[in-house]
C-alpha cells in the first residue's frame, strides 16, 4: 500500500491545493447549521426583518461557496486518480512485459491478467475516493463535533457516548463478514467452473445424453452459492439498522439532556435544533467513514498484488562476455551437456543434452508430449536459464548476449502461437516496418499467399484475436510467415505444421529448402514426414537424448524412431 | 464455424417489456414481495414520525430558565426511542427478507440460465465465446442481483419518503412548503439533465475499460511471441494508448459525476436557507412555533435526500436492465428441436448407416456438403480424410444430429434419425473426439461418466485397455485422484487416454473417432492400438484421422476436400485412381 501511495508524491503540491479548497467547502457545508441556529436564537429575537435577510443571504452565498468549491475539489481529485492510476499501469505493464518466464509461470497469466484490470481499477476507485470521501467525511465528522462542542459541550459529549458502540457494531459485522465473503467468492469460483465445463464439454454432455445429471451438478453449486451469499447478506444487514439505532438513541438522550440544560438556563432550544442538523452530518459522515473503511481494506488487497509484481527482482541477467573459444566459432548452434528442470529439484525436463548444429543446418526434433521439445526451444532462446550446462551461438555462451541482440536472431512460431486482433499485414510484420515486396515473399514461402490472395482485403483482411476468422492450417501459415520474414539467422517452428495437410506441408518445407539456404532451422514435430529431411534428427523421451542421427542412421540404430516411423508410415517406401 | 452471428440484428426488446419479465421473477414469491412492501412501508412510517416526535419534545422545552414541562418532554422522548426501535429493527427483518427473495430470484435465474445452456445446440457453443456466456451467469445476473436487492426498496422507500414528508410539512405550514415549489423543480431539471449527460459517458467508461482488459487478455498471453521479436516496447507503446483512453474516459465520467453531489447538496442547502429567512419570518409573525421549524428543517432534509439518490437509481436501472437483456436474450435462443411426436426410441443398433442426398452448410447460404450419399454395413470401418476445414467433423455433426440437414437424409437401420428419439440415437453410438474434455472431480467419475452404475472392477477393466491403469495407479490417489484444471500433473495424452477409456466402458455398436489420437504420442499409439482395435470390434466405425496409416485398413475411404466428397472406395483403389487421395498419401513422402 505503501508503495502505491508513493505515487501520489508527483500530486502532492495539486493535491493540497484539492484539500485545502475541500476543506474551504466543507467548512462551508458546516457554517450553514450554524447559522440557522444564529438565526433563531440571537437574530429572531430581535425582529428584524431585514437583518433575518441578511442572514439568509449569507446562507445562499455560503451554499453557492459550497457547491463551486466541492465541485472544483472533486474534478482535481479526478484528475490526480487518472494520472496515478495511468502510471501505476504504465509501470505495471511494462514490468510484466519485461518479466521472465519462469516468473510469469510462478504467478500465472489468469493472475497478472487481472491484476493489471481489476487490481489496478479498484485502486483507480480508492485514490479517487479517498480524496472525496477520505477528506470531506472526517472533516464533516470533526468539524461537525467541534462545532457543536463550542455550541453546546455538554450535548456534544452526550451524542459523542455512543460512539463507541456504533464503532463496536462495524468492527465486529465487518470482521465476522470477511471471511464469509472469502466463501462467497470461493462458491462463485465452483459455479463459474461448472458452467465452464458444460459449455465446453457440451458434445461430450449430449452424446451421452448427461443432461439431467449436469443440470443436478450445476443446482447444487447455485445453492450453495445462493446459501453462502444469504449467509454474508444477513451478516451485513445488520450494521445499518444497528448503526441508525444508536445515532437516534444518541439524539434522544441529547433532547432529554437539552431539556434538563435549558431548563437550568445554560442553553436554549435554537441549539438543540441546530444540533438536529448536525446530527444528520455527523450520521453521514460516519456512513462515509464505513464506506472508506471498505474501500480500503478491499484496495489494499489490490495494492498488495499489483506490488508483488513491481518488486519481482530483474532475472535473466546478461553476463560479462567471456573470452570466445574461437576453436568454436564455425559452430552456429552448440548445446553443451544442458539440464534444466521447471520446478527447482523436481525432476529435469531436459536431462544432459549436447549437440552442434552448422551454419544452413536443419535439426528436426521428434518425440512425444511432455518429452522436452518445446523446453529445448525455450532454453535457446534464453526464455530460462539453463540449470546446468551451457548453450552457444557463434561460441558465444547465450548469457552473455543482451537479450534483444539475442532474440533479433530468430524467426520462430511457437506451439499454439498467438495472433493478434489485427490485420495480416500488422501480423506478419509485427512491429518490423516490412516492404511490400517483403512482406509477400515471406506470405509466399509459407504458402499462405494463395489464401490471402482470396480474401477481400488481402493483406489488409483484419482478424479477430487469437485469429478465429481463419482456419487452423490458414492461422498456422500466416505464423509461418511471420518467422519467415526477414531472413532470421535461426529458424525455429515448433509443431508450426500439424494443422497443414500434407501436400501443403510438403511444398512449405521444399520452398524452405529452397529460400532459407543460410539459416539454420529448428523443426519440432509430431510428424515424421516433416522432419525426416532434416540433416540431424534429435529423439527426445522423458528429456533424454533416445537418438541422434539422420533418418537412415536412426532407421538402424534408434529402436523408438523405428516404431514411430513404421506406424506413421506404414512401412518404409524408399 | 463462426462465420455467421446470430442475434446481431434481432431488435432491441422494449425496457418496459424487460421489467415486466423481472417482476415474474419476483411475483413467483409474492407473499415474500407484499410482506416486503408491508414492511417497507411501515417502517419508512414510523422513520417519518421520528422528527415529529422530536419537534414535539422540543415545542416542550420552552426558552427560559424553569420552564420546561418535563412530563411531555420525557414522553415524546420514550415515545421515539420506541418508534427508532422498531423502525431499526423492522428494517433489519426486511433486509434479511429481502436477501432472502433476491437469491431465490438469482437461483432460479442461473438455474434457467444453465438449464437453457444445456437444452441449447451445439451450435450456439460454436458461435458464442465461453467467456461470453460466463459473464452472463455470473456478471450480469449478479448486476440485476445488486439492483432488484436496492433498487426496488430504494425507490419504494423513496416514494414513501417524499410523500410522508411532504404531507408533514404540508401540515406543519403549507406557506413554507411554497419554498419546494422552487426548489424541486430545479433539482428534477437538473438531474434529467445531468442523466442524460451522463450516461454515455459512463457507457463509454465501461467500454473502454472492456477494450484495455481485451487487450491486456490479447498481449499478455502472447508474451513469449512479444519477446521472441522483442516487440516489449511497441506493445508497451500501444497499451499507453489504450490505458490514457481508458483513463480519460474514466475522468470524463467523473468530471459530469463530480457535479452530481455537489449540486444537489447546493440545492438542499439553498432550501434550507429559504427555509431558515421564511420560517423565522413565519415564526415573527407567531404563525409557526421553534419546534415546527425544527420539524420542517429535518423533513425537508428527508425530503431532498430521496431525489439526491434518484439519479443513482437510474442509472443502476439502466445497467441493470442492459445485464437483464443478455440474460434473457440468452434464455430466449430457440433450443434444440424437440424429438418429433411419437419418436422412436432407437434399440438394438446394428450397426447399419445410410447417407443419402445430403445437402448442408452451417450458414445455409453456405453449402459445406453438396450432396452426399454413403452406405455402410455394420462392422464396417469408414475413414474420412481431407486437409483441414474440408468438413471432416461436418459430416460427425450430421451423424449425431448436433446440426440437422439442410435436405436429404441419414437412417440407421433403416430409421430417419430425424425420427428418433436424440437420446437414444447419441447414445447408440461411442465417441471420442479431439479435444478432450474432463471435468472437475475423480478420475473414477471422469471415465464412469457414460455409464451410470458402472463398477469399480468395470473401470480398472476400461482403463487398463486403454494403457491408463499403470499410470492412474502411480497417482497418490489412485482412482480417487481429483483432476482440477490446473492442478495435477496430467499431459495431454494422458487425458486422451482417459477419455478412450471412458468410450470403452460404453455399450455402444457405432463408434466415433474424431482425430482420437492426435494428442497421443506415437509409443502410446503403438501401446493402444491393441486396445483400439478391440474397441472397433464388430462396430460401426467412423474414423477421422491424419495418419493415413490408420487409415489404409478402412473398408470404406471418404476423401473429403472443400465440403465434397471427392472421392471413395478403399486405400488400394483410391491409389489406382491417381488422385487426390494418391496426391495426398505421395505428399507425405516427398523430398525438397
Amino acid at each position: 500500500m505503501r508503495q502505491i501511495l508513493a505515487y501520489l508524491k508527483p500530486y502532492i503540491g495539486r493535491m493540497t491545493v484539492g484539500i485545502f479548497i475541500k476543506f474551504f467547502g466543507s467548512i462551508m457545508d458546516l457554517l450553514l447549521p450554524w447559522i440557522l441556529a444564529y438565526m433563531i436564537d440571537t437574530v429572531v429575537p430581535t425582529k428584524s426583518i431585514p437583518l433575518i435577510v441578511w442572514w439568509g443571504f449569507v446562507m445562499i452565498v455560503c451554499s453557492v461557496i459550497a457547491v463551486v468549491t466541492n465541485i472544483v475539489a472533486n474534478r482535481m481529485a479526478s484528475k490526480v486518480a487518472r494520472d496515478t492510476t495511468q502510471r501505476i499501469r504504465h509501470d505495471l505493464f511494462t514490468k510484466i512485459s519485461y518479466l521472465s518466464c519462469s516468473q510469469v509461470d510462478e504467478i500465472s497469466l489468469p493472475s497478472l491478467i487481472s491484476r493489471l484490470t481489476t487490481d489496478t481499477y479498484n485502486i483507480h476507485q480508492m485514490i479517487g475516493m479517498m480524496q472525496r470521501l477520505g477528506i470531506r467525511a472526517p472533516i464533516l465528522l470533526l468539524g461537525g463535533i467541534v462545532v457543536t462542542l463550542t455550541l453546546e459541550p455538554v450535548l456534544t459529549l452526550v451524542l459523542l457516548s455512543v460512539l463507541p458502540f456504533i464503532g463496536w457494531i462495524v468492527f465486529t459485522v465487518s470482521k465476522k463478514g470477511i471471511p464469509l465473503y472469502t466463501k462467497v467468492q470461493r462458491s462463485v469460483d465452483q459455479m463459474v467452473r461448472v458452467v465452464r465445463e458444460g459449455a465446453s464439454g457440451i458434445r461430450v454432455i449430449k452424446a451421452l445424453s448427461k443432461i439431467d445429471y449436469e443440470k443436478r451438478h450445476f443446482a447444487d453449486a447455485n445453492g450453495q452459492l445462493v446459501n453462502n451469499e444469504k449467509k454474508a447478506g444477513i451478516m451485513m444487514a445488520i450494521s445499518n439498522p444497528a448503526m441508525n439505532l444508536f445515532l437516534n438513541l444518541g439524539m434522544t438522550l441529547v433532547i432529554l439532556v437539552g431539556a434538563y440544560r435549558v431548563n437550568a438556563g445554560v442553553s436554549e432550544p435554537g441549539k438543540i435544533i441546530a444540533f438536529m442538523t448536525y446530527f444528520t452530518i455527523i450520521l453521514n459522515a460516519l456512513l462515509s467513514v464505513t464506506r472508506i473503511f471498505v474501500i480500503i481494506s478491499k484496495s489494499s488487497a489490490s495494492a498488495e498484488r499489483i506490488c508483488q509484481v513491481l518488486n519481482q527482482p530483474k532475472d535473466l541477467v546478461v553476463k560479462a562476455p567471456l573470452t570466445a573459444d574461437s576453436s568454436s566459432e564455425d559452430n552456429h548452434v552448440v548445446f553443451d551437456h544442458v539440464s534444466f528442470a521447471y520446478k527447482k529439484g523436481g525432476q529435469d525436463n531436459l536431462h544432459d543434452i549436447s549437440f552442434t548444429l552448422k551454419q544452413g543446418e536443419t535439426l528436426g526434433i521428434i518425440g512425444e508430449t511432455g518429452s522436452g521439445k518445446s523446453t529445448l526451444i525455450q532454453l535457446l532462446m534464453r526464455f530460462y536459464d539453463t540449470d546446468q550446462g551451457h548453450i552457444f551461438i557463434h561460441g558465444q555462451d547465450i548469457t552473455t548476449i543482451p537479450e534483444e541482440k539475442l532474440h533479433s536472431k530468430f524467426g520462430v512460431t511457437f506451439q499454439n502461437d498467438v495472433l493478434f486482433a489485427d490485420t495480416i499485414r500488422e501480423n506478419i510484420s509485427f512491429g518490423r516496418h516490412l516492404t511490400e515486396e517483403e512482406l509477400e515473399q515471406a506470405a509466399s514461402c509459407a504458402q499462405a499467399e494463395e489464401f490471402i490472395e482470396s480474401l477481400p482485403d488481402r493483406f489488409d483482411h483484419v482478424l479477430t484475436a487469437k485469429g478465429t476468422n481463419l482456419s487452423g492450417g490458414q492461422r498456422q501459415r500466416v505464423l509461418i510467415s511471420r518467422a519467415l520474414a526477414k531472413n532470421p539467422e535461426i529458424l525455429i517452428l515448433d509443431d508450426s505444421s500439424s494443422a497443414l495437410d500434407y501436400q501443403t506441408d510438403a511444398k512449405l518445407r521444399k520452398a524452405l529448402g529452397q529460400n532459407f539456404r543460410e539459416t539454420t532451422t529448428v523443426i519440432v514435430a509430431q510428424r515424421i514426414s516433416s522432419i525426416m529431411h532434416a540433416d540431424h534428427i534429435l529423439v527426445l523421451e522423458q528429456g533424454k537424448m533416445l537418438g541422434w542421427g539422420t533418418h537412415e542412421q536412426l532407421m538402424e540404430s534408434c529402436p523408438l524412431y523405428q516404431e514411430i516411423s513404421r506406424t506413421q508410415m506404414g512401412g518404409e517406401r524408399s | 464455424m463462426n462465420q455467421h452471428q446470430t442475434n446481431k440484428t434481432a431488435p432491441r426488446p422494449k425496457k418496459r417489456y424487460i421489467l415486466l419479465r423481472l417482476w415474474k421473477y419476483l411475483y413467483q414469491h409474492k407473499w415474500m414481495i407484499f410482506t416486503a412492501l408491508f414492511l417497507t412501508i411501515s417502517s419508512n412510517l414510523l422513520a417519518l414520525i421520528g422528527p415529529m416526535l422530536s419537534g414535539l419534545a422540543i415545542d416542550a422545552i420552552e426558552p427560559g430558565k424553569g420552564s420546561v414541562d418535563f412530563p411531555t418532554v420525557f414522553y415524546y422522548c420514550a415515545w421515539m426511542i420506541a418508534f427508532y426501535a422498531v423502525s431499526s429493527l423492522l428494517s433489519y427483518i426486511l433486509s434479511v427478507l429481502m436477501i432472502h427473495l433476491s437469491q431465490k430470484v438469482i437461483y432460479q435465474m442461473r438455474k434457467d440460465v444453465f438449464e437453457k445452456l444445456m437444452d441449447l445446440p451445439v451450435s450456439y457453443f460454436d458461435q458464442h465465446q465461453t467467456g461470453d456466456i460466463l459473464s452472463r451467469i455470473s456478471y450480469d445476473i449478479d448486476t440485476v442481483n445488486a439492483s432488484l436487492s436496492n433498487d426496488l426498496l430504494q425507490i419504494i422507500t423513496s416514494a414513501i419518503t417524499v410523500i410522508g414528508s411532504f404531507a408533514m410539512m404540508v401540515l406543519i405550514s403549507p406557506t413554507l412548503v411554497l419554498i419546494f415549489v422552487v426548489t424541486v423543480p430545479v433539482s428534477i431539471v437538473f438531474i434529467k439533465w445531468m442523466t442524460g449527460r451522463v450516461r454515455p459517458l459512463f457507457r463509454k467508461r465501461s467500454a473502454k475499460l472492456g477494450e484495455l482488459n481485451g487487450f491486456v487478455e490479447e498481449i499478455i498471453s502472447g508474451q513469449k511471441t512479444t519477446k521472441a521479436y522483442h516487440q516489449e516496447q511497441k506493445m508497451i507503446d500501444r497499451f499507453d494508448e489504450k490505458n490514457t483512453e481508458a483513463v480519460d474516459a474514466y475522468y470524463n465520467a467523473d468530471y459530469y459525476g463530480s457535479m452530481v453531489g455537489p449540486s444537489v447538496n447546493f440545492i438542499n442547502n439553498f432550501s434550507l436557507s429559504l427555509i431558515s429567512m421564511f420560517g423565522a419570518a413565519l415564526y415573527l409573525l407567531n404563525k409557526l412555533s421553534l419546534g415546527d421549524v425544527s420539524a420542517f428543517v429535518l423533513y425537508s432534509r428527508k425530503f431532498s435526500g430521496p431525489i439526491n439518490e434518484m439519479a443513482n437509481i437510474i442509472s443502476e436501472l439502466q445497467s441493470a436492465c442492459a445485464a437483464a437483456e443478455r440474460v434473457f436474450r440468452l434464455i430466449d435462443e430457440p433450443p434444440e428441436k424437440e424429438d418429433v411426436e411419437g419418436a422412436k426410441v432407437l434399440s438394438n443398433v446394428q450397426g447399419n448407416v445410410s447417407i443419402d442426398h445430403v445437402r448442408f452448410g452451417y450458414d445455409p447460404n453456405k453449402i459445406i456438403i453438396k450432396d452426399l450419399n454413403l452406405q455402410v454395413k455394420k462392422g464396417q470401418l469408414i475413414a474420412i480424410v481431407g486437409p483441414t476445414g474440408a468438413g471432416k467433423t461436418t459430416i460427425i455433426n450430421l451423424l449425431m444430429r448436433f446440426y440437422d440437414p439442410n435436405s436429404g437424409t441419414i437412417s440407421i437401420d433403416g430409421n430417419d434419425i430425424c425420427k428418433v428419439t436424440r437420446k437414444s440415437l447419441r447414445l447408440s453410438y461411442a465417441m471420442v473426439l479431439q479435444e478432450t474434455w474432463l471435468f472437475h472431480g475423480t478420475i473414477f467419475e471422469n471415465i464412469a461418466y457414460g455409464k451410470e452404475g458402472a463398477t469399480k472392477e468395470d473401470v480398472i477393466a476400461a482403463a487398463k485397455a486403454a494403457k491408463i491403469h499403470d499410470y492412474i495407479m502411480g497417482l497418490p490417489c489412485g482412482y480417487e485422484t481429483i483432476l482440477s484444471e490446473d492442478g495435477v500433473n496430467i499431459s495431454q495424452g494422458q487425458k486422451q487416454l482417459l477419455t478412450i477409456a471412458r468410450a470403452m466402458l460404453l455399450d455402444a455398436h457405432m463408434l466415433i473417432l474424431d482425430e482420437a489420437t492426435s494428442n497421443v504420442d506415437t509409443r502410446t499409439e503403438i501401446q493402444i492400438q491393441d486396445a483400439m482395435y478391440k474397441l472397433m470390434e464388430g462396430k460401426t466405425c467412423f474414423v477421422i484421422a491424419h495418419r493415413l496409416s490408420t487409415i489404409q485398413n478402412a473398408d470404406h475411404i471418404l476423401v473429403v476436400r472443400d465440403g465434397n466428397i471427392v472421392e471413395q472406395g478403399n486405400h488400394d483403389s483410391l491409389m489406382k485412381q491417381n488422385g487426390f487421395y494418391a496426391k495426398l498419401y505421395y505428399s507425405q513422402f516427398e523430398t525438397y
